[in-house]
């Protein structure tokens, strides 16, 4: 039903394009639009997961409880120390290989999947890094606010969550923008586990052409997709400055 | 300081290297495609076409130097000069033929479909369940012209990758030419070929670059020979047990 | 040694063992990413420069090089210089009368690829980096009748660095994480080293993990020099 509507979305968008479009794209044009659309699709699922578990990851770092701070620093540490692609093929090639004997029918099912541990994978992977730009916005924030907060009776959670955090986020919003696209970037890796994203469209139509061309289209797309990003980002900036001006 | 040296160095040897090699053939082999070619834990590049490869140019009496180059890049790698043969159980296909050029076929090749005892499958009905295969083989091209480029179809860098996934329950079936796929079967308990073979009329060839006319009718001379001396048949047999050309 | 070895199984040091194969993968790595990122800082001063100039002839396409290359994959473009380097440079020679054939090996094609995109990075930092020495000081230097150039050797260049330190620092991380895309190109670097190791030995899971806590090293490595150079060149900035 959603894929039907996904594919009539994309035939589309082809047949609209068709009369500017060149003839090496007009015969690929529907697997470009097919692998965009799961690329966009990923990734703002990513993101929009991603952000909030890194909400809830910088809140344990700065939690000042050790079995919280502990788990989230390591983890936090080891996802930004090592390279996207070495995180997707552990997860896709290396615990997949247990199999459903070693991981249990319910997470088999889970792991079975390309697409779910390519979503994972990029999930953990941006709220890695974005814990990290959220607790600089943190550091930024004048401390005084918390302990006023604290003194008059506030618990913990709400003063970080209702005073610290959206001023922490509206400080961190250039760095976190630049991380969106950084993400959209990163996400071609899928392509490797056999997630047929924008990348693992343009590779396959490559390896039936031979034509460089095909890398060209597929750039643009990207580019497009990184125009959007920054108008999101710049849109939310605005709004942000607005509501500190009130 | 240091590297900067390095990296000047670099640039000229890389740059050197390609043109001063002309006596020497230069073979591309994939090394990932047991038992047809791949690679051993030292390093050496062992296998069926590897053999051959070796043969042919005993025959020719020609120094041959033979590197493992991924299969994505194979075909460009030899158009942009790379090395001057592909001896890659490579398929002599159409698409192919526009950018390369093929000697006489070595070995005939059909697809087949893999997958787990008790998979019913037919032919008709494989375009509704996930369907493995290996980035631009004949596999994946027959399976996306069959079924379209809309059905479940699962590409993968290497042919174990593939059958890694197969044997995990990741993917259903999975397209792939008939030898290796035997091999792996022979491996593999609780698998089996799941619907009738697929004889899309697939020979194996040597890959030469456009107009190395003469590199490709010695390599058609060679191929002769070693069929008539039974080299061939000691090594396929050795193989598979059988003469598969 | 016996005894490590048969604690490490698959990834013990020697003969049929991946250990030293491993290793030397995580060298080659580490050459990848010193070349990339050398050659990517020469171009980043380039690109710096032609973005800080009053020409628009060199403003404009260093800025659309900038754009291009911060918002396409990184893997694309590996691909592309990986398929398109050769062809590129036959048809340039060629072009220029000379016979085609020549190859462009698969480690300077991986620099070259690497080295454009964090060109584009390396750009971004020297200028913020440029435009970061106060004007004060530029001002100071003109009051005492230096001219235009010994403003920018005396002054502003010396500073450049240290300016730019953390912002290298970063780019260093990237630069080595990102040397594991190669292995899509069938480079021997580490990662597919392990990725061999794993399909031969049928144990992917043990050799990508391995090949994860080498990566892990090497980036808490340089995460110490980092802190020790950024150390170094904030001795005696203000308000640091």
């Amino acid at each position: 039903m959603y894929q039907d509507l996904k594919f009539w979305v994309s035939d589309t968008i082809c047949a609209g394009l068709s009369p500017i479009s060149g003839p090496l794209f007009a015969k690929t044009c529907s697997r470009f639009i097919d692998g965009f659309l799961v690329t966009t699709e990923l990734l703002a699922l990513a993101c929009g997961i991603g952000f909030f578990l890194a909400i809830a990851l910088t809140f344990a770092r700065v939690s000042g409880r050790s079995v919280l701070v502990w788990p989230a620093q390591i983890f936090v540490y080891v996802f930004r120390g090592t390279p996207l692609l070495v995180q997707l093929w552990i997860i896709y090639f290396g615990v997949g290989s247990l199999g459903e004997q070693g991981l249990g029918p319910v997470l088999w099912t889970f792991f079975k999947n390309p697409w779910l541990v390519g979503l994972l994978v990029l999930t953990l992977n941006t709220s890695a890094y974005v814990s990290e730009i959220f607790r600089g916005g943190l550091a930024n924030v004048e401390k005084g606010q918390m302990e006023a907060a604290l003194s008059i009776g506030m618990p913990w959670l709400r003063a970080m969550r209702r005073i610290m955090l959206p001023q922490a986020i509206r400080i961190a919003w250039p760095a976190y923008g630049n991380e969106l696209i950084l993400m959209m970037k990163g996400s071609a890796l899928i392509s490797t586990i056999t997630v047929m994203d924008l990348m693992g469209q343009t590779r396959t139509i490559f390896a039936r052409n031979f034509d460089l061309n095909t890398y060209l289209y597929a750039a643009i797309l990207y580019l497009v997709l990184a125009a959007c990003i920054s108008v999101f980002v710049a849109v939310m900036e605005r709004r942000f400055r607005r509501s500190v001006g009130r | 300081m240091k590297f900067s040296v390095l990296a000047v160095g670099l640039l000229a040897g890389g740059l050197a290297s390609a043109a001063s090699a002309q006596d020497v053939l230069r073979i591309a082999t994939e090394g990932a495609y047991p038992p047809f070619n791949n690679v051993t834990a030292d390093g050496e590049l062992v296998g069926f076409d590897v053999e051959i490869a070796e043969a042919l140019c005993a025959a020719m009496e020609r120094e041959c130097e033979i590197v493992a180059q991924d299969w994505d890049g194979i075909i460009p790698g030899l158009v942009n000069d790379k090395y001057d043969a592909i001896i890659a159980s490579m398929s002599i296909t159409e698409e192919r033929k526009q950018a390369i050029d093929f000697s006489a076929p070595y070995y005939s090749n059909y697809l087949s479909v893999v997958g787990a005892d008790g998979t019913t499958a037919t032919l008709e009905k494989l375009g509704d369940v996930s369907i493995g295969a290996q980035r631009s083989t004949t596999g994946s091209q027959w399976a996306e012209d069959t079924y379209g480029n809309r059905a479940d179809i699962r590409l993968y860098d290497t042919n174990p990758a593939a059958f890694s996934d197969l044997s995990s329950g990741r993917v259903e079936t999975v397209v792939a030419d008939f030898l290796p796929a035997a091999a792996w079967v022979k491996d593999n308990e609780g698998f089996g070929f799941v619907a009738e073979k697929i004889d899309i009329a697939d020979q194996i060839g040597i890959g030469v670059r456009k107009g190395e006319d003469a590199l490709r009718d010695d390599l058609n001379t060679a191929i002769e020979a070693i069929r008539a001396d039974g080299t061939y048949q000691t090594i396929s047999i050795k193989y598979f047990g059988i003469d598969i050309f | 040694m016996e005894q490590i070895n048969t604690v490490l199984g698959p990834l013990s040091f020697g003969q049929g063992g991946w250990g030293d194969d491993l290793l030397n993968g995580a060298l080659l790595t580490l050459q990848l990413a010193l070349c990339a990122m050398l050659a990517g800082l020469v171009m980043g001063l380039g690109l710096a420069g032609m973005k800080l100039s009053r020409t628009r002839m060199l403003r404009w396409p260093a800025a659309a090089y900038t754009l291009f290359m911060r918002g396409v994959p990184e893997f694309l473009i590996l691909l592309f210089v990986f398929f398109g380097s050769d062809s590129l440079i036959n048809a340039v020679a060629t072009s220029l009368g000379f016979q085609g054939g020549y190859e462009v090996p698969k480690f300077m094609a991986a620099v070259a690829g690497l080295s454009i995109i964090f060109a584009a990075y390396a750009c971004e930092i020297f200028r913020g980096a440029y435009l970061a020495v106060p004007s004060g000081q530029i001002e100071a230097g003109q009051a005492i009748g230096l001219s235009r150039s010994q403003v920018f050797f005396r002054i502003r260049f010396p500073q450049l660095w240290r300016f730019a330190i953390p912002g290298l620092g970063n780019l260093w991380m990237v630069v080595l994480k990102d040397t594991s895309l190669a292995a899509v190109i069938a480079l021997n670097e580490l990662l597919r080293i392990a990725k061999l190791g794993g399909e031969t030995e049928q144990s992917p899971l043990l050799f990508f993990v391995a090949a994860g806590a080498l990566y892990l090293m090497m980036t808490s490595l340089s995460d110490v020099v980092r802190s020790a150079l950024e150390r170094r060149a904030r001795r005696g900035m203000a308000g640091a």
